[in-house]
C-alpha cells in the first residue's frame, strides 16, 4: 500500500538512478541516518557503546570490505583478521610518531597502508583461483600475524608485545584513550561506517563494481568483453583492504584501546567476518549490515536473556550461546541460502504487492 | 502462559538485580574454552569465599557480599563486554585473572575510579603506585616468578649457573613475554645462556617446540603457561624424557590440572608459588561447615583444595580485607569504589592476621604504600608428587631479586608514564 513505485515520478537520470528509488524507501533511509546521527549519541551510555554500537560499527566495516573482495569480486579471502591487524599496527605506529595529526587522517591512512599490503598479497589471485586463493590469503592471515609478533619495531619495543592506544583527539575532542565520552566514539566510528557504506555503495553501482562482477560471474567472458582481470581484481583487493584496514585501526585504536595481534586478530577474526558475510548475504551492502547485526547482538541479547533475566550460571549460558549461534546459522543456510539481504528483497517485493498480490 | 513468563521474568529480574546495600565483587571468570581448566577453581574459590563471609559473618562489617559472574572466556572482546556490564551493578574491585583483560582495563578502572587486583599477573610495573595508581598487584608479579625460578636454579647448581642452559617456553602473549627481560638480564647477571621457545594460542600442538628443546639439551626448562598450554607442555615434556626437576613452571602452570593428565611421568615437576597448597588450615573447617555441606559451593564444588582454587581463596581472602580496611578508614559501612582503593592502598597483610583468618603461614606478609603496589615479591617452589597426587612446598619463602627487578620496573612504568603522561600520584 505504501511501499510501491506507483505515483512515484522520476523527472531526471539522477533521479532515476538513485540507491533509493522508492519514496518509502528513500525516507524510511533519512530516519534511520537522522536517529543514528542526532538521537543515538545523546542518549547512549558506556555499556551501550563499548558493548553493542561499537562493535557492530567495525564489524561492519570489516564485513563491507570483505564483501567487496568475495561478494562482488568472487575472490575468497581468509586474511581478513591479517589485514585487520595491519590496519591496527599502522594506526598505531602513525599515532605514537605524529601525536599532533587528526585521528581521521591516521585512520585514513591506516586503511591506505592496507590497501597497499592488500594488493601485495592480491597479486597471486591472478594466477590462482577459489580454493586454492582462499589458502594463499590463509598465508597472508598467518604471515602477518607472525610478522608484529616477531618484530619488536612494530609495538615499540614494549616489553608485553602488546599495543596500547595513548590519549589522541580530533578537532580538540578526545577520541582514544579512557577518558573517552561514550557518544565521541561513537560518533567516530559512525562517521567512518557511513562514508564506507556510501563509497562501497557507490562503487559497486558504477563501471568498477560491474568489472568485479564481470570478473565474479565468469572471468573468461569478462575479458572477452574488455574487463581488464588485472586492475578488477586488484582494486577490489585495495578497496576491500582499505575498509578492512579502516576497521582493524578503529578496532585497535577505538574500541579495545590495547590489541595483542595473535588473540585480537587471529584466524577466527577472518572467519567471523566471512560468516558475517554468507549469512548477511554475499555481494549486498545491507547484508554486511544484517550480518554483522547478527553476529554482533546475538551472543549479547543471548546473554542478557541467559544470565541477568534467567539467572543460568554463566558456563551453561556460554554453552548454550555456542549452540543457538551454530543452529541458527545452520538454519539460516538452509531456509535462505541468499542470506538475511534477500529475506528483506523477498519482502519488498511482497511488500509492493501488499495487500492485494494478485 | 503469558502470565507464567511475566511473573518469571520479574522473579528473575528481582533476583539478579541487588539490593541497594550489598558490597559487589564482579568476578571476571572463564568457565568455557581453553582455558576453562584453569578458570573454573580460581572462580569457585573466589565465589566460595564470599558465600562463606555471607553465612558466618554475615557478610563484611555487618553488610552482605555479592558475586555476580561474566563468562570471558579468555577473551578480550568479551571482558570489555563484561567489564561495562558489570561496572552498571556498582562493582568494588575487578580481579580479571587474565593479562591480556588487564591491559585492556587499566587506562579504564584508572578512569572510572575503580581499583583492580591482578594478583600474580598483569602488567607486572603496575607494582609502581605512583603511575598506576587503581592497579595493584601484590603480593609477587612475573618478575618476581621468573627470579625466584632462577634463584631455585642457583640452589641446586651450588650458586653457580654460568655456561648452563635455560630456555623458556611461553604462552605467545603479553602473559609469557612479560619474563624475558627479566631472564635476559639475570642471564646476563649470572651467565647463563637463555634461549626462548614461543606457542601460540591455545597450545594444543607443540611438538615443534618440544623437538626444539630435544636438540638444544637445555639444562633448565622454565614454563609461562596456561589452560591446555600446560598439560600439552608437560605430555611433551615426558615424552621427550626431559627431567621433570629441571622443568619449572610459574604460578600459573603448576596446579594439579596440568599434572595429573601426564600420570606418573609428571613426578618431580615443579612450581613457582606465592601461596602454601593444600587444605590443611582451619579456614576450610569453616568452608565445610558453611559453604560446602550447606550445598552452596560454586561451579561443580569438586575443585576443593586444589592449587588454583586455593588461589581463589586467596584473592578473594585480600580484597575482603581490603574491604574491611576501607570501612575502618572511611568509617560507613557501604563502601564506594572509590574508598574501596584507599583500603588496598592501605593493606597489610601480617602472620598474626592470616592465623585469625584461619590461614596461618598461607602465604608472604606484605604492607601496601602509595609507591609500592606489589608486595615484597616472595615466592616459593612447589613439587608435584605424582604418586601420592600432591603438591608440596619444597622451599622457603624467598625473596626475589629486587635490585634486577625494581629498575626493570622502574624503567617499565616510567615509560607508560611519559607515554601517557601520567602525573606522580603519590606527591
Amino acid at each position: 500500500m505504501f511501499y510501491r513505485e506507483a505515483g512515484d515520478f522520476n523527472t531526471s537520470y539522477a533521479e532515476d538512478q538513485q540507491t533509493f528509488p522508492i519514496k518509502f524507501d528513500r525516507y524510511r533511509y533519512y530516519v534511520v541516518l537522522f536517529i543514528a546521527i542526532v538521537v543515538v549519541p545523546f542518549t547512549v551510555n558506556d555499556y551501550w557503546v563499548n558493548s553493542i554500537f561499537m562493535p557492530f560499527l567495525i564489524y561492519t566495516i570489516a564485513a563491507i570490505g570483505l564483501n567487496i573482495l568475495v561478494g562482488y569480486c568472487g575472490q575468497v579471502s581468509l586474511g581478513t583478521g591479517g589485514f585487520m591487524a595491519v590496519g591496527a599496527y599502522a594506526c598505531y605506529k602513525l599515532m605514537t610518531a605524529m601525536p599532533e595529526v587528526s585521528m581521521f587522517i591516521h585512520v585514513l591512512l591506516a586503511g591506505v597502508i592496507t590497501a597497499a599490503v592488500g594488493v601485495l598479497f592480491g597479486l597471486p589471485s591472478l594466477r590462482i583461483k577459489g580454493f586454492y586463493l582462499a589458502v594463499a590469503t590463509l598465508a597472508a592471515q598467518f604471515f602477518l600475524v607472525w610478522l608484529f609478533n616477531r618484530f619488536p619495531w612494530f609495538y615499540n619495543y614494549s616489553a608485553s608485545g602488546q599495543i596500547n592506544a595513548p590519549e589522541r583527539d580530533t578537532f580538540g575532542i578526545i577520541i582514544t584513550g579512557p577518558s573517552t565520552e561514550a557518544w565521541a566514539a561513537y560518533a567516530f566510528c559512525l562517521v567512518f561506517t557511513i562514508f564506507s557504506a556510501y563509497v562501497a555503495r557507490n562503487l559497486t553501482r558504477g563501471s568498477v563494481g560491474r568489472k568485479w562482477m564481470a570478473i565474479r560471474d565468469m572471468d573468461i567472458a569478462a575479458e572477452i568483453i574488455g574487463v581488464n582481470p588485472l586492475r578488477a581484481k586488484l582494486t577490489a583487493f585495495a578497496v576491500s583492504s582499505f575498509f578492512i584496514g579502516i576497521s582493524g585501526a578503529l578496532f585497535f585504536a577505538i574500541y579495545l584501546g590495547a590489541v595483542e595481534v595473535g588473540e585480537a586478530f587471529g584466524i577466527q577474526k577472518s572467519f567471523l567476518v566471512l560468516f558475517m558475510i554468507i549469512i548477511g548475504g554475499l555481494g549486498s551492502i545491507f547484508g554486511s549490515f544484517a550480518g554483522a547485526a547478527f553476529l554482533v547482538l546475538l551472543p549479547v541479547a543471548l546473554k542478557v536473556v541467559g544470565v541477568d533475566l534467567l539467572g543460568w550460571p554463566t558456563d551453561i549460558v556460554a554453552h548454550l550461546q555456542l549452540v543457538i549461534v551454530g543452529l541458527l546459522i545452520i538454519v539460516f543456510l538452509i531456509a535462505e541460502p541468499h542470506g538475511i539481504a534477500q529475506l528483506w528483497r523477498v519482502a519488498k517485493d511482497k511488500l509492493r504487492l501488499w495487500p492485494f498480490p494478485h | 502462559m503469558k502470565f507464567k513468563l511475566g511473573t518469571m521474568a520479574v522473579a528473575a529480574l528481582m533476583a539478579a538485580s541487588p539490593a541497594m546495600a550489598e558490597l559487589v565483587f564482579p568476578s571476571l571468570s572463564y568457565r568455557t574454552g581453553p582455558y576453562a581448566a584453569s578458570g573454573i577453581p580460581f572462580a569457585d574459590g573466589y565465589a566460595d569465599y564470599f558465600t562463606m563471609l555471607n553465612a558466618r559473618d554475615g557478610g563484611i562489617g555487618g553488610v552482605m557480599t555479592t558475586v555476580p559472574e561474566c563468562e570471558t572466556a579468555y577473551n578480550t572482546e568479551k571482558g570489555v563486554e563484561c567489564y561495562e556490564s558489570l561496572k552498571g551493578g556498582g562493582g568494588l574491585v575487578y580481579q580479571p585473572l587474565s593479562t591480556g583483560i588487564t591491559y585492556q582495563l587499566i587506562p579504564k578502572v584508572t578512569a572510572d575510579n575503580i581499583p583492580m587486583l591482578t594478583t600474580g599477573l598483569g602488567r607486572t610495573s603496575a607494582k609502581n603506585g605512583r603511575v598506576f595508581s587503581h592497579v595493584f598487584n601484590f603480593p609477587a608479579n612475573y618478575w618476581d616468578g621468573a627470579s625466584v625460578a632462577v634463584k631455585h636454579m642457583l640452589d641446586e647448581e651450588g650458586g653457580d649457573l654460568s655456561g648452563k642452559k635455560v630456555t623458556l617456553v611461553y604462552h605467545n602473549s603479553a602473559y609469557g613475554k612479560e619474563p624475558i627481560r627479566t631472564l635476559t638480564e639475570l642471564s646476563k647477571k649470572h651467565g647463563f645462556e637463555f634461549n626462548e621457545v614461543p606457542v601460540d594460542h591455545p597450545g594444543q600442538e607443540q611438538k615443534s617446540q618440544w623437538l626444539q628443546i630435544r636438540r638444544d639439551k637445555p639444562d633448565y626448562v622454565i614454563m609461562y603457561g596456561w589452560g591446555v598450554m600446560n598439560q600439552v607442555a608437560i605430555q611433551e615434556a615426558v615424552n621427550i624424557r626431559f627431567p621433570m626437576d629441571k622443568f619449572i613452571g610459574i604460578w600459573w602452570s603448576g596446579s594439579e590440572n596440568d599434572v595429573l593428565s601426564a600420570g606418573a611421568g609428571a613426578d618431580g615437576y615443579k612450581a613457582v608459588t606465592f601461596h602454601n597448597v593444600g587444605a590443611d588450615y582451619p579456614l576450610y573447617d569453616d568452608l565445610k561447615k558453611y559453604v560446602y555441606d550447606e550445598g552452596k559451593a560454586a561451579g561443580a564444588g569438586d575443585q576443593s583444595g586444589t592449587v588454583i582454587y586455593n588461589r581463589g581463596i586467596y584473592g578473594a581472602m585480600l580484597v575482603a580485607e581490603a574491604a574491611k580496611k576501607a570501612q575502618e578508614i572511611h568509617g560507613t559501612a557501604n563502601i564506594t569504589p572509590s574508598q574501596m582503593r584507599d583500603g588496598m592502598e592501605a593493606l597489610e597483610i601480617t602472620e598474626e592476621k592470616m592465623t585469625e583468618l584461619g590461614l596461618p603461614g598461607f602465604g608472604p606478609e606484605f604492607k601496601v604504600t602509595c609507591e609500592n603496589h606489589g608486595g615484597n615479591g616472595f615466592a616459593a617452589m612447589t613439587q608435584w608428587n605424582a604418586e601420592t597426587k600432591e603438591w608440596t612446598l619444597i622451599s622457603d619463602f624467598v625473596q626475589s631479586d629486587q635490585e634486577v627487578i625494581q629498575s626493570l620496573i622502574e624503567e617499565d612504568s616510567n615509560a607508560y608514564a611519559a607515554e601517557n603522561s601520567i602525573e606522580d600520584h603519590c606527591s
